[in-house]
Protein backbone atom coordinates (compact mmCIF):
# COMPACT_ATOMS: atom_id res chain seq x y z
CA UNK A 1 0.00 0.00 0.00
CA UNK A 2 3.14 2.37 1.05
CA UNK A 3 4.16 2.23 -2.97
CA UNK A 4 1.07 2.86 -4.46
CA UNK A 5 0.67 5.68 -2.25
CA UNK A 6 3.63 7.27 -2.82
CA UNK A 7 2.95 6.54 -6.85
CA UNK A 8 -0.20 9.14 -6.04
CA UNK A 9 1.66 11.63 -4.43
CA UNK A 10 4.12 11.52 -6.84
CA UNK A 11 1.71 11.78 -9.56
CA UNK A 12 -0.32 14.58 -7.71
CA UNK A 13 2.60 16.75 -7.28
CA UNK A 14 2.84 16.49 -11.25
CA UNK A 15 5.20 13.16 -11.43
CA UNK A 16 5.46 12.10 -14.97
CA UNK A 17 5.64 8.10 -15.40
CA UNK A 18 7.53 6.30 -18.29
CA UNK A 19 6.23 2.82 -19.53
CA UNK A 20 9.01 0.70 -17.95
CA UNK A 21 8.25 2.57 -14.84
CA UNK A 22 6.25 0.56 -11.70
CA UNK A 23 2.64 1.88 -11.70
CA UNK A 24 -0.16 0.48 -9.51
CA UNK A 25 -2.29 -1.91 -11.46
CA UNK A 26 -5.41 0.14 -10.88
CA UNK A 27 -3.52 3.12 -12.65
CA UNK A 28 -2.58 0.97 -15.47
CA UNK A 29 -5.84 -0.82 -15.58
CA UNK A 30 -7.67 2.51 -15.70
CA UNK A 31 -4.75 4.24 -17.98
CA UNK A 32 -4.98 1.33 -20.71
CA UNK A 33 -9.00 1.93 -20.69
CA UNK A 34 -8.90 5.38 -21.29
CA UNK A 35 -6.57 5.55 -23.62
CA UNK A 36 -8.04 2.63 -25.73
CA UNK A 37 -11.15 4.39 -26.08
CA UNK A 38 -9.45 7.19 -27.05
CA UNK A 39 -8.10 5.24 -29.71
CA UNK A 40 -11.34 3.49 -31.00
CA UNK A 41 -13.58 7.06 -31.08
CA UNK A 42 -10.53 8.68 -33.17
CA UNK A 43 -11.10 5.44 -35.33
CA UNK A 44 -14.83 5.19 -35.20
CA UNK A 45 -15.65 9.22 -35.72
CA UNK A 46 -14.14 8.66 -39.28
CA UNK A 47 -16.74 6.48 -40.48
CA UNK A 48 -19.72 8.92 -39.93
CA UNK A 49 -17.48 11.73 -41.97
CA UNK A 50 -16.11 9.17 -45.06
CA UNK A 51 -19.55 9.46 -47.23
CA UNK A 52 -19.34 13.22 -46.62
CA UNK A 53 -16.10 13.60 -48.43
CA UNK A 54 -18.17 11.83 -51.77
CA UNK A 55 -20.14 14.10 -51.55
CA UNK A 56 -17.99 17.46 -50.74
CA UNK A 57 -19.52 20.22 -52.94
CA UNK A 58 -16.15 21.73 -53.78
CA UNK A 59 -12.63 21.05 -54.45
CA UNK A 60 -11.55 22.79 -51.22
CA UNK A 61 -13.70 20.75 -48.98
CA UNK A 62 -12.92 17.59 -50.63
CA UNK A 63 -9.33 18.35 -49.77
CA UNK A 64 -10.05 19.69 -46.14
CA UNK A 65 -12.26 16.47 -45.29
CA UNK A 66 -9.73 14.05 -46.79
CA UNK A 67 -6.81 15.74 -44.88
CA UNK A 68 -9.17 15.97 -41.64
CA UNK A 69 -9.92 12.42 -41.65
CA UNK A 70 -6.48 11.24 -42.62
CA UNK A 71 -5.31 13.43 -39.34
CA UNK A 72 -7.97 11.13 -37.42
CA UNK A 73 -6.70 7.67 -38.68
CA UNK A 74 -3.03 8.92 -38.06
CA UNK A 75 -4.31 9.30 -34.33
CA UNK A 76 -5.56 6.07 -33.76
CA UNK A 77 -2.35 4.93 -34.89
CA UNK A 78 -0.49 6.63 -32.34
CA UNK A 79 -2.78 6.00 -29.75
CA UNK A 80 -3.14 1.99 -30.37
CA UNK A 81 0.66 2.52 -30.11
CA UNK A 82 0.57 3.55 -26.18
CA UNK A 83 -2.30 0.83 -25.54
CA UNK A 84 0.45 -1.71 -27.30
CA UNK A 85 3.29 -0.58 -25.00
CA UNK A 86 0.64 -0.82 -21.93
CA UNK A 87 0.81 -4.04 -22.97
CA UNK A 88 -2.63 -4.67 -25.25
CA UNK A 89 -1.81 -5.35 -28.95
CA UNK A 90 -3.19 -3.21 -31.49
CA UNK A 91 -5.58 -6.72 -33.21
CA UNK A 92 -6.91 -7.21 -29.55
CA UNK A 93 -7.87 -3.33 -29.37
CA UNK A 94 -9.50 -3.93 -32.89
CA UNK A 95 -11.32 -7.03 -31.99
CA UNK A 96 -12.64 -5.78 -28.93
CA UNK A 97 -13.64 -2.64 -30.79
CA UNK A 98 -15.65 -4.52 -33.28
CA UNK A 99 -16.99 -7.14 -30.76
CA UNK A 100 -18.79 -4.15 -28.81
CA UNK A 101 -16.53 -5.07 -25.30
CA UNK A 102 -14.67 -2.09 -25.72
CA UNK A 103 -16.25 2.04 -26.22
CA UNK A 104 -15.93 4.83 -28.00
CA UNK A 105 -17.37 8.49 -27.80
CA UNK A 106 -20.96 8.65 -27.87
CA UNK A 107 -21.23 11.31 -30.59
CA UNK A 108 -19.77 9.00 -33.38
CA UNK A 109 -22.93 6.31 -32.59
CA UNK A 110 -25.00 9.19 -34.22
CA UNK A 111 -26.04 9.70 -38.09
CA UNK A 112 -24.49 12.19 -40.11
CA UNK A 113 -27.78 13.42 -42.36
CA UNK A 114 -26.71 16.23 -43.94
CA UNK A 115 -24.25 18.76 -44.90
CA UNK A 116 -24.90 20.60 -42.62
CA UNK A 117 -23.56 17.87 -39.86
CA UNK A 118 -20.37 18.20 -41.22
CA UNK A 119 -20.40 21.64 -40.48
CA UNK A 120 -21.69 21.09 -36.70
CA UNK A 121 -18.76 18.18 -36.00
CA UNK A 122 -15.85 20.13 -37.76
CA UNK A 123 -17.14 23.12 -35.14
CA UNK A 124 -18.55 21.73 -32.11
CA UNK A 125 -17.94 18.21 -32.18
CA UNK A 126 -14.36 18.46 -32.55
CA UNK A 127 -14.44 21.64 -30.43
CA UNK A 128 -15.48 19.57 -27.53
CA UNK A 129 -12.73 16.92 -28.61
CA UNK A 130 -10.40 19.44 -28.17
CA UNK A 131 -11.37 20.68 -24.42
CA UNK A 132 -10.89 16.82 -23.19
CA UNK A 133 -7.57 17.18 -25.34
CA UNK A 134 -6.39 19.87 -23.88
CA UNK A 135 -6.86 18.39 -20.47
CA UNK A 136 -4.21 15.44 -21.15
CA UNK A 137 -1.33 17.82 -21.89
CA UNK A 138 -0.37 17.53 -18.62
CA UNK A 139 -1.15 13.69 -18.17
CA UNK A 140 0.88 12.45 -15.53
CA UNK A 141 1.87 9.45 -18.20
CA UNK A 142 4.09 11.07 -20.13
CA UNK A 143 3.94 8.84 -23.75
CA UNK A 144 0.39 9.63 -23.79
CA UNK A 145 0.91 13.98 -22.79
CA UNK A 146 3.67 13.60 -25.59
CA UNK A 147 1.40 12.20 -28.34
CA UNK A 148 -1.32 14.59 -27.38
CA UNK A 149 0.88 17.17 -28.15
CA UNK A 150 0.89 15.99 -31.88
CA UNK A 151 -2.83 15.62 -31.61
CA UNK A 152 -4.21 18.57 -30.38
CA UNK A 153 -1.54 20.88 -32.87
CA UNK A 154 -3.61 18.73 -35.86
CA UNK A 155 -6.73 19.28 -34.67
CA UNK A 156 -6.56 23.21 -34.86
CA UNK A 157 -7.38 23.56 -38.90
CA UNK A 158 -10.16 21.12 -38.14
CA UNK A 159 -11.73 23.25 -36.39
CA UNK A 160 -10.87 26.26 -38.46
CA UNK A 161 -12.45 24.09 -41.14
CA UNK A 162 -15.71 22.82 -39.41
CA UNK A 163 -16.11 26.89 -38.70
CA UNK A 164 -15.54 28.18 -42.49
CA UNK A 165 -17.71 25.39 -43.32
CA UNK A 166 -20.28 26.66 -40.79
CA UNK A 167 -19.99 30.58 -41.87
CA UNK A 168 -19.78 29.76 -45.53
CA UNK A 169 -23.21 28.49 -45.10
CA UNK A 170 -24.85 30.93 -42.55
CA UNK A 171 -23.56 33.46 -45.33
CA UNK A 172 -25.60 31.54 -48.18
CA UNK A 173 -29.25 30.54 -48.79
CA UNK A 174 -32.04 29.95 -46.51
CA UNK A 175 -32.00 26.37 -47.15
CA UNK A 176 -28.43 26.28 -46.24
CA UNK A 177 -28.59 28.62 -42.97
CA UNK A 178 -31.37 26.13 -42.21
CA UNK A 179 -29.00 23.16 -42.88
CA UNK A 180 -27.04 24.40 -39.92
CA UNK A 181 -29.65 25.12 -37.28
CA UNK A 182 -31.28 21.88 -38.13
CA UNK A 183 -28.24 19.96 -37.47
CA UNK A 184 -27.47 21.89 -34.58
CA UNK A 185 -30.82 20.83 -32.95
CA UNK A 186 -29.72 17.29 -33.75
CA UNK A 187 -26.11 17.33 -32.35
CA UNK A 188 -27.15 19.61 -29.25
CA UNK A 189 -28.13 16.66 -26.85
CA UNK A 190 -24.79 14.36 -27.30
CA UNK A 191 -23.20 17.02 -27.51
CA UNK A 192 -23.35 18.03 -24.25
CA UNK A 193 -23.80 14.58 -23.07
CA UNK A 194 -19.79 14.41 -24.37
CA UNK A 195 -17.86 14.89 -21.80
CA UNK A 196 -19.50 12.43 -19.49
CA UNK A 197 -21.38 12.31 -16.20
CA UNK A 198 -21.48 15.02 -13.72
CA UNK A 199 -19.17 13.17 -11.50
CA UNK A 200 -17.21 15.48 -9.16
CA UNK A 201 -13.43 16.09 -10.22
CA UNK A 202 -11.96 14.40 -6.46
CA UNK A 203 -13.78 11.43 -7.10
CA UNK A 204 -13.13 10.99 -10.63
CA UNK A 205 -10.70 8.51 -10.51
CA UNK A 206 -9.00 10.00 -13.50
CA UNK A 207 -8.89 13.17 -12.05
CA UNK A 208 -6.96 11.46 -8.87
CA UNK A 209 -4.33 9.85 -10.77
CA UNK A 210 -3.93 13.00 -12.83
CA UNK A 211 -4.40 11.02 -16.10
CA UNK A 212 -7.51 14.12 -15.99
CA UNK A 213 -6.48 17.11 -15.51
CA UNK A 214 -9.89 18.40 -15.40
CA UNK A 215 -12.96 16.98 -14.54
CA UNK A 216 -16.26 16.58 -16.22
CA UNK A 217 -18.70 19.46 -15.47
CA UNK A 218 -15.46 21.79 -15.86
CA UNK A 219 -15.14 20.24 -19.42
CA UNK A 220 -18.56 21.30 -19.95
CA UNK A 221 -18.57 24.57 -18.72
CA UNK A 222 -15.73 25.25 -21.01
CA UNK A 223 -17.26 24.42 -23.50
CA UNK A 224 -20.28 26.20 -23.36
CA UNK A 225 -18.31 29.52 -22.61
CA UNK A 226 -16.18 29.40 -26.01
CA UNK A 227 -19.06 28.33 -28.42
CA UNK A 228 -22.34 28.83 -27.00
CA UNK A 229 -21.31 33.11 -27.83
CA UNK A 230 -19.87 31.68 -31.15
CA UNK A 231 -23.05 29.99 -31.92
CA UNK A 232 -25.14 33.12 -31.11
CA UNK A 233 -23.62 35.55 -32.97
CA UNK A 234 -24.24 33.73 -35.96
CA UNK A 235 -28.05 33.76 -35.34
CA UNK A 236 -28.17 30.59 -34.35
CA UNK A 237 -30.63 29.32 -31.44
CA UNK A 238 -29.64 26.09 -29.23
CA UNK A 239 -32.51 23.66 -28.93
CA UNK A 240 -32.33 24.24 -24.66
CA UNK A 241 -34.68 27.05 -23.01
CA UNK A 242 -32.94 26.78 -19.93
CA UNK A 243 -29.51 27.60 -21.59
CA UNK A 244 -28.12 31.03 -19.87
CA UNK A 245 -24.81 31.78 -18.04
CA UNK A 246 -25.77 32.82 -14.27
CA UNK A 247 -23.86 36.10 -13.79
CA UNK A 248 -22.93 35.75 -10.42
CA UNK A 249 -21.45 32.03 -10.56
CA UNK A 250 -20.17 33.06 -14.01
CA UNK A 251 -21.36 28.82 -14.32
CA UNK A 252 -24.04 28.06 -17.46
CA UNK A 253 -27.42 26.44 -16.35
CA UNK A 254 -28.72 24.46 -18.46
CA UNK A 255 -30.98 21.37 -18.87
CA UNK A 256 -30.09 18.21 -17.42
CA UNK A 257 -28.84 16.09 -19.95
CA UNK A 258 -30.19 12.60 -20.38
CA UNK A 259 -27.24 10.08 -18.67
CA UNK A 260 -29.18 7.30 -19.16
CA UNK A 261 -29.05 7.73 -22.96
CA UNK A 262 -25.38 8.41 -22.51
CA UNK A 263 -24.88 4.97 -20.77
CA UNK A 264 -27.08 3.25 -23.66
CA UNK A 265 -25.61 4.60 -26.24
CA UNK A 266 -22.10 4.09 -25.39
CA UNK A 267 -22.91 0.61 -24.21
CA UNK A 268 -23.26 -0.10 -27.71
CA UNK A 269 -27.10 0.82 -28.68
CA UNK A 270 -26.60 4.23 -30.45
CA UNK A 271 -28.54 4.47 -33.72
CA UNK A 272 -25.43 4.07 -35.91
CA UNK A 273 -23.62 1.49 -33.58
CA UNK A 274 -24.41 -1.91 -35.17
CA UNK A 275 -24.06 -1.08 -39.02
CA UNK A 276 -20.66 1.12 -38.26
CA UNK A 277 -19.48 -1.68 -36.39
CA UNK A 278 -20.61 -4.28 -38.87
CA UNK A 279 -18.69 -2.26 -41.77
CA UNK A 280 -15.49 -2.78 -40.09
CA UNK A 281 -15.81 -6.03 -39.47
CA UNK A 282 -16.72 -6.75 -42.88
CA UNK A 283 -13.85 -5.16 -44.06
CA UNK A 284 -11.73 -6.73 -41.43
CA UNK A 285 -12.96 -10.08 -42.31
CA UNK A 286 -11.82 -9.44 -45.93
CA UNK A 287 -8.72 -8.19 -45.86
CA UNK A 288 -7.26 -10.49 -43.38
CA UNK A 289 -5.89 -12.22 -46.31
CA UNK A 290 -3.51 -9.39 -46.74
CA UNK A 291 -2.39 -9.20 -43.38
CA UNK A 292 -1.25 -12.70 -43.77
CA UNK A 293 0.54 -12.39 -47.16
CA UNK A 294 2.25 -9.27 -44.48
CA UNK A 295 3.00 -11.45 -42.11
CA UNK A 296 4.44 -14.52 -44.45
CA UNK A 297 7.78 -12.85 -46.03
CA UNK B 1 -14.30 26.03 -89.92
CA UNK B 2 -12.95 25.92 -86.65
CA UNK B 3 -9.85 28.60 -86.49
CA UNK B 4 -6.67 26.24 -85.31
CA UNK B 5 -6.47 28.55 -82.72
CA UNK B 6 -9.31 27.84 -81.18
CA UNK B 7 -9.13 24.11 -82.19
CA UNK B 8 -5.60 24.22 -79.97
CA UNK B 9 -7.25 25.63 -77.11
CA UNK B 10 -10.18 23.18 -77.05
CA UNK B 11 -7.60 20.51 -77.72
CA UNK B 12 -5.76 21.47 -74.77
CA UNK B 13 -9.01 21.63 -72.89
CA UNK B 14 -9.89 18.30 -73.44
CA UNK B 15 -6.93 16.61 -72.37
CA UNK B 16 -6.32 18.64 -69.02
CA UNK B 17 -9.89 17.09 -68.39
CA UNK B 18 -9.18 14.05 -68.92
CA UNK B 19 -5.83 13.49 -66.44
CA UNK B 20 -8.09 15.83 -63.96
CA UNK B 21 -11.34 13.12 -64.20
CA UNK B 22 -9.01 10.55 -63.87
CA UNK B 23 -7.19 11.82 -60.62
CA UNK B 24 -10.81 13.11 -59.37
CA UNK B 25 -12.60 9.92 -59.93
CA UNK B 26 -9.57 8.13 -58.51
CA UNK B 27 -9.61 10.11 -55.79
CA UNK B 28 -13.11 9.44 -55.01
CA UNK B 29 -11.96 5.90 -55.33
CA UNK B 30 -9.03 5.60 -53.32
CA UNK B 31 -11.08 7.50 -50.35
CA UNK B 32 -13.58 4.64 -50.07
CA UNK B 33 -11.36 2.63 -47.82
CA UNK B 34 -11.35 5.14 -45.45
CA UNK B 35 -12.04 3.80 -42.36
CA UNK B 36 -12.11 0.16 -43.81
CA UNK B 37 -8.51 -0.21 -44.93
CA UNK B 38 -6.49 -3.96 -44.28
CA UNK B 39 -4.91 -1.57 -41.52
CA UNK B 40 -4.56 1.82 -40.13
CA UNK B 41 -1.68 2.57 -42.06
CA UNK B 42 -2.77 2.00 -45.53
CA UNK B 43 -6.13 4.10 -44.47
CA UNK B 44 -3.78 6.10 -43.38
CA UNK B 45 -1.88 5.78 -46.96
CA UNK B 46 -4.61 5.89 -49.26
CA UNK B 47 -6.11 9.07 -47.62
CA UNK B 48 -3.25 10.85 -48.58
CA UNK B 49 -3.11 9.19 -52.27
CA UNK B 50 -6.75 10.40 -52.86
CA UNK B 51 -5.48 13.72 -51.42
CA UNK B 52 -2.51 14.51 -53.62
CA UNK B 53 -4.99 13.26 -56.23
CA UNK B 54 -7.91 15.55 -55.82
CA UNK B 55 -5.01 18.64 -55.44
CA UNK B 56 -4.12 17.29 -58.82
CA UNK B 57 -7.24 16.98 -59.79
CA UNK B 58 -7.95 21.07 -58.39
CA UNK B 59 -5.11 22.51 -60.60
CA UNK B 60 -5.59 20.51 -63.65
CA UNK B 61 -9.17 21.45 -63.70
CA UNK B 62 -8.23 25.51 -62.62
CA UNK B 63 -6.08 25.47 -65.82
CA UNK B 64 -8.95 24.26 -67.70
CA UNK B 65 -11.24 26.50 -66.34
CA UNK B 66 -9.05 29.56 -67.65
CA UNK B 67 -9.01 28.40 -70.70
CA UNK B 68 -12.62 28.02 -70.73
CA UNK B 69 -13.81 31.06 -69.00
CA UNK B 70 -15.13 28.70 -65.94
CA UNK B 71 -13.97 27.48 -62.57
CA UNK B 72 -12.49 24.49 -61.41
CA UNK B 73 -15.27 23.27 -59.30
CA UNK B 74 -17.66 24.28 -62.39
CA UNK B 75 -16.12 21.70 -64.19
CA UNK B 76 -15.35 18.94 -61.31
CA UNK B 77 -18.67 18.99 -60.58
CA UNK B 78 -21.60 20.83 -63.12
CA UNK B 79 -21.03 18.85 -65.98
CA UNK B 80 -23.10 15.58 -66.88
CA UNK B 81 -21.51 12.31 -67.05
CA UNK B 82 -21.56 11.65 -70.14
CA UNK B 83 -19.16 14.81 -70.69
CA UNK B 84 -16.93 13.15 -68.02
CA UNK B 85 -13.46 11.77 -70.01
CA UNK B 86 -12.12 9.40 -67.20
CA UNK B 87 -10.92 6.20 -67.59
CA UNK B 88 -13.12 3.23 -67.54
CA UNK B 89 -10.33 2.18 -65.10
CA UNK B 90 -10.99 4.81 -62.77
CA UNK B 91 -14.76 4.31 -62.59
CA UNK B 92 -15.17 1.30 -60.95
CA UNK B 93 -15.89 0.32 -57.33
CA UNK B 94 -13.13 -1.86 -56.30
CA UNK B 95 -14.14 -3.27 -52.75
CA UNK B 96 -11.57 -6.05 -52.97
CA UNK B 97 -7.61 -5.09 -52.02
CA UNK B 98 -6.23 -7.28 -54.85
CA UNK B 99 -8.27 -5.49 -57.24
CA UNK B 100 -7.74 -1.94 -55.82
CA UNK B 101 -3.80 -2.33 -55.87
CA UNK B 102 -4.17 -3.88 -59.54
CA UNK B 103 -5.72 -0.73 -60.20
CA UNK B 104 -2.92 1.50 -58.29
CA UNK B 105 -0.57 -0.40 -60.70
CA UNK B 106 -1.77 0.11 -63.33
CA UNK B 107 -3.04 3.59 -63.24
CA UNK B 108 0.59 4.94 -61.87
CA UNK B 109 2.34 3.13 -64.87
CA UNK B 110 0.11 4.63 -67.40
CA UNK B 111 -0.09 7.86 -65.66
CA UNK B 112 3.96 7.89 -65.30
CA UNK B 113 3.91 7.86 -69.34
CA UNK B 114 1.29 10.50 -69.75
CA UNK B 115 3.31 12.92 -67.74
CA UNK B 116 7.12 12.25 -69.24
CA UNK B 117 5.00 13.15 -72.16
CA UNK B 118 3.35 16.40 -70.86
CA UNK B 119 6.65 17.45 -69.59
CA UNK B 120 7.98 16.82 -73.12
CA UNK B 121 5.58 18.71 -74.62
CA UNK B 122 6.37 22.17 -75.44
CA UNK B 123 3.33 23.94 -73.49
CA UNK B 124 5.25 25.68 -70.97
CA UNK B 125 2.88 25.68 -68.18
CA UNK B 126 1.17 22.32 -68.89
CA UNK B 127 4.68 21.19 -68.61
CA UNK B 128 5.23 22.76 -65.22
CA UNK B 129 2.24 21.72 -63.47
CA UNK B 130 2.99 17.92 -64.73
CA UNK B 131 6.37 18.29 -63.33
CA UNK B 132 5.44 19.29 -60.09
CA UNK B 133 2.81 16.55 -60.06
CA UNK B 134 5.39 13.98 -61.18
CA UNK B 135 7.38 15.12 -57.80
CA UNK B 136 4.16 13.99 -55.87
CA UNK B 137 3.65 10.94 -57.91
CA UNK B 138 6.90 9.52 -57.00
CA UNK B 139 5.59 8.39 -54.17
CA UNK B 140 2.29 6.80 -55.66
CA UNK B 141 4.85 4.92 -57.85
CA UNK B 142 6.61 3.76 -54.83
CA UNK B 143 3.68 2.71 -52.76
CA UNK B 144 1.95 0.77 -56.07
CA UNK B 145 5.63 -1.16 -56.13
CA UNK B 146 5.76 -1.96 -52.48
CA UNK B 147 2.66 -3.57 -52.75
CA UNK B 148 3.24 -5.29 -56.06
CA UNK B 149 5.82 -6.50 -54.93
CA UNK B 150 4.23 -8.30 -51.79
CA UNK B 151 1.05 -9.58 -53.72
CA UNK B 152 2.92 -10.70 -56.90
CA UNK B 153 2.70 -14.16 -56.21
CA UNK B 154 -0.79 -13.90 -55.60
CA UNK B 155 -3.13 -15.29 -57.93
CA UNK B 156 -5.76 -13.25 -57.08
CA UNK B 157 -3.89 -10.18 -57.85
CA UNK B 158 -2.30 -11.56 -61.29
CA UNK B 159 -6.30 -12.18 -61.91
CA UNK B 160 -6.87 -8.65 -61.40
CA UNK B 161 -4.03 -7.35 -63.42
CA UNK B 162 -5.47 -9.16 -66.56
CA UNK B 163 -9.27 -8.30 -65.97
CA UNK B 164 -8.16 -4.41 -65.30
CA UNK B 165 -5.24 -4.11 -67.72
CA UNK B 166 -7.82 -3.80 -71.17
CA UNK B 167 -9.58 -0.76 -69.32
CA UNK B 168 -6.80 1.28 -68.65
CA UNK B 169 -7.44 3.60 -72.35
CA UNK B 170 -11.20 2.85 -72.43
CA UNK B 171 -12.69 6.03 -72.29
CA UNK B 172 -16.56 6.49 -72.26
CA UNK B 173 -18.21 8.66 -70.69
CA UNK B 174 -21.29 8.25 -68.90
CA UNK B 175 -21.10 4.72 -67.60
CA UNK B 176 -23.65 3.23 -65.54
CA UNK B 177 -20.48 3.23 -62.51
CA UNK B 178 -19.49 6.57 -63.08
CA UNK B 179 -23.09 7.98 -63.24
CA UNK B 180 -24.15 6.61 -59.91
CA UNK B 181 -21.02 7.90 -58.69
CA UNK B 182 -22.10 11.69 -59.97
CA UNK B 183 -25.26 11.29 -58.34
CA UNK B 184 -23.61 11.23 -55.06
CA UNK B 185 -20.62 13.04 -55.81
CA UNK B 186 -23.13 16.00 -56.68
CA UNK B 187 -26.15 15.45 -54.27
CA UNK B 188 -24.85 18.60 -52.43
CA UNK B 189 -24.36 20.83 -54.86
CA UNK B 190 -27.31 19.95 -56.71
CA UNK B 191 -29.73 21.24 -53.69
CA UNK B 192 -29.12 24.56 -54.61
CA UNK B 193 -28.93 26.72 -57.09
CA UNK B 194 -25.76 26.92 -59.41
CA UNK B 195 -23.65 29.03 -57.95
CA UNK B 196 -24.31 28.86 -54.29
CA UNK B 197 -21.07 28.92 -52.03
CA UNK B 198 -20.20 25.73 -49.96
CA UNK C 1 7.65 -4.82 -36.84
CA UNK C 2 7.82 -1.81 -35.01
CA UNK C 3 10.13 0.92 -36.11
CA UNK C 4 10.96 3.95 -34.15
CA UNK C 5 10.73 7.12 -35.75
CA UNK C 6 12.79 10.47 -34.89
CA UNK C 7 12.58 14.14 -36.14
CA UNK C 8 14.70 16.74 -36.55
CA UNK C 9 12.66 19.83 -36.17
CA UNK C 10 14.83 22.60 -37.74
CA UNK C 11 18.40 22.07 -39.03
CA UNK C 12 21.04 21.74 -36.71
CA UNK C 13 18.93 20.24 -34.03
CA UNK C 14 19.30 17.39 -32.64
CA UNK C 15 16.97 14.52 -33.43
CA UNK C 16 14.16 14.15 -31.39
CA UNK C 17 12.21 10.77 -30.61
CA UNK C 18 8.60 11.53 -32.33
CA UNK C 19 7.04 8.56 -31.98
CA UNK C 20 6.92 4.96 -33.85
CA UNK C 21 4.84 3.25 -36.88
CA UNK C 22 4.10 -0.77 -37.27
CA UNK C 23 5.51 -2.28 -40.87
CA UNK C 24 6.20 -5.02 -42.54
CA UNK C 25 9.21 -4.29 -44.26
CA UNK C 26 11.61 -1.10 -43.97
CA UNK C 27 10.36 0.25 -47.82
CA UNK C 28 7.11 0.06 -46.16
CA UNK C 29 8.28 1.87 -42.35
CA UNK C 30 9.80 4.29 -44.86
CA UNK C 31 6.91 5.04 -46.76
CA UNK C 32 4.33 4.94 -43.55
CA UNK C 33 6.95 7.38 -41.45
CA UNK C 34 7.17 9.81 -44.40
CA UNK C 35 3.00 10.15 -44.16
CA UNK C 36 2.81 9.76 -40.39
CA UNK C 37 5.67 11.91 -39.04
CA UNK C 38 6.99 13.85 -42.26
CA UNK C 39 3.67 15.84 -43.58
CA UNK C 40 3.70 19.86 -43.12
CA UNK C 41 7.65 20.18 -43.54
CA UNK C 42 9.01 18.28 -40.66
CA UNK C 43 11.63 15.84 -41.42
CA UNK C 44 12.00 12.56 -40.25
CA UNK C 45 14.80 9.46 -39.95
CA UNK C 46 13.32 5.51 -38.81
CA UNK C 47 15.38 3.82 -36.95
CA UNK C 48 15.31 0.50 -35.18
CA UNK C 49 17.88 -1.75 -35.66
CA UNK C 50 18.55 0.96 -39.17
CA UNK C 51 18.58 4.62 -39.86
CA UNK C 52 16.68 5.43 -43.09
CA UNK C 53 17.21 9.41 -44.26
CA UNK C 54 13.20 10.18 -45.14
CA UNK C 55 12.74 12.87 -47.76
CA UNK C 56 10.55 15.77 -47.12
CA UNK C 57 7.02 15.54 -47.86
CA UNK C 58 6.62 16.77 -51.30
CA UNK C 59 3.97 19.40 -51.35
CA UNK C 60 3.71 21.07 -54.83
CA UNK C 61 0.55 22.51 -55.20
CA UNK C 62 0.45 24.60 -51.53
CA UNK C 63 -1.82 22.13 -49.35
CA UNK C 64 -3.10 25.66 -47.52
CA UNK C 65 -6.32 23.78 -46.94
CA UNK C 66 -4.92 21.39 -44.34
CA UNK C 67 -2.59 24.41 -42.86
CA UNK C 68 -4.07 27.38 -39.94
CA UNK C 69 -2.89 30.09 -42.32
CA UNK C 70 -5.55 28.66 -45.35
CA UNK C 71 -8.48 29.70 -43.15
CA UNK C 72 -8.90 33.81 -43.09
CA UNK C 73 -11.91 33.48 -41.44
CA UNK C 74 -11.74 37.53 -40.12
CA UNK C 75 -14.05 38.96 -43.17
CA UNK C 76 -16.54 35.81 -43.37
CA UNK C 77 -17.30 36.10 -39.98
CA UNK C 78 -17.27 39.84 -39.88
CA UNK C 79 -20.09 39.74 -42.09
CA UNK C 80 -22.05 37.03 -40.54
CA UNK C 81 -21.97 38.84 -37.32
CA UNK C 82 -23.21 42.03 -39.57
CA UNK C 83 -26.11 39.41 -40.73
CA UNK C 84 -27.06 38.52 -37.28
CA UNK C 85 -27.14 41.66 -35.79
CA UNK C 86 -24.40 40.85 -33.17
CA UNK C 87 -21.63 42.48 -34.14
CA UNK C 88 -20.25 44.96 -31.48
CA UNK C 89 -16.98 47.80 -32.39
CA UNK C 90 -14.35 46.18 -31.74
CA UNK C 91 -10.69 48.18 -31.58
CA UNK C 92 -8.81 45.66 -34.38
Amino acid sequence: MAREDEFLEYVQSGGQVEVDDWMPDEYRARLRKFIEMHGNSELMGVLPEREWILRAPTLQRKLALTAKVQDEVGHAQLIYRVVEDLGKPREQCLDDLISGKSKFHNVFHYPTKTWGDVGVIAWLVDAAAIISQKALLKCSYAPYARIMKKICWEESFHILHGRDVILTLMLGTDDQRELVQEALNRWWGPLMQFHGNPIPADEDPMVVWRIKSQGNDEARQQFLDGYVPQIWELGLTVPDPELRKDEESGRWLYTEPDWDELMHVVTGHGPRTADRLDLRRQARENSAWVRQVLLAA
Amino acid sequence: MVSPVLRRVSERAQLLLEIADDELILGWRDSEWTGIAPFLEEDVAFSSIAQNEIGHARALYELAARDLGTTADELAFDRSPEEYRCSALVELRLPEWERTIARHVLYEQADAERLERLKTSGDEELAGLAAKIDREEIYHRLHAEMWAERLKDEPRYQAALEELRPLVERRNGGSTELTELWEEMTSVRRSQPAGTTW
Amino acid sequence: MIYEVFRQERKGQAFQHAGSIEAPDERFAEWYAREQYGRRGESTAVAREHVLPIEEFVDELNRNYHRVDGYPLKEKLKEARERAGTSKERAD
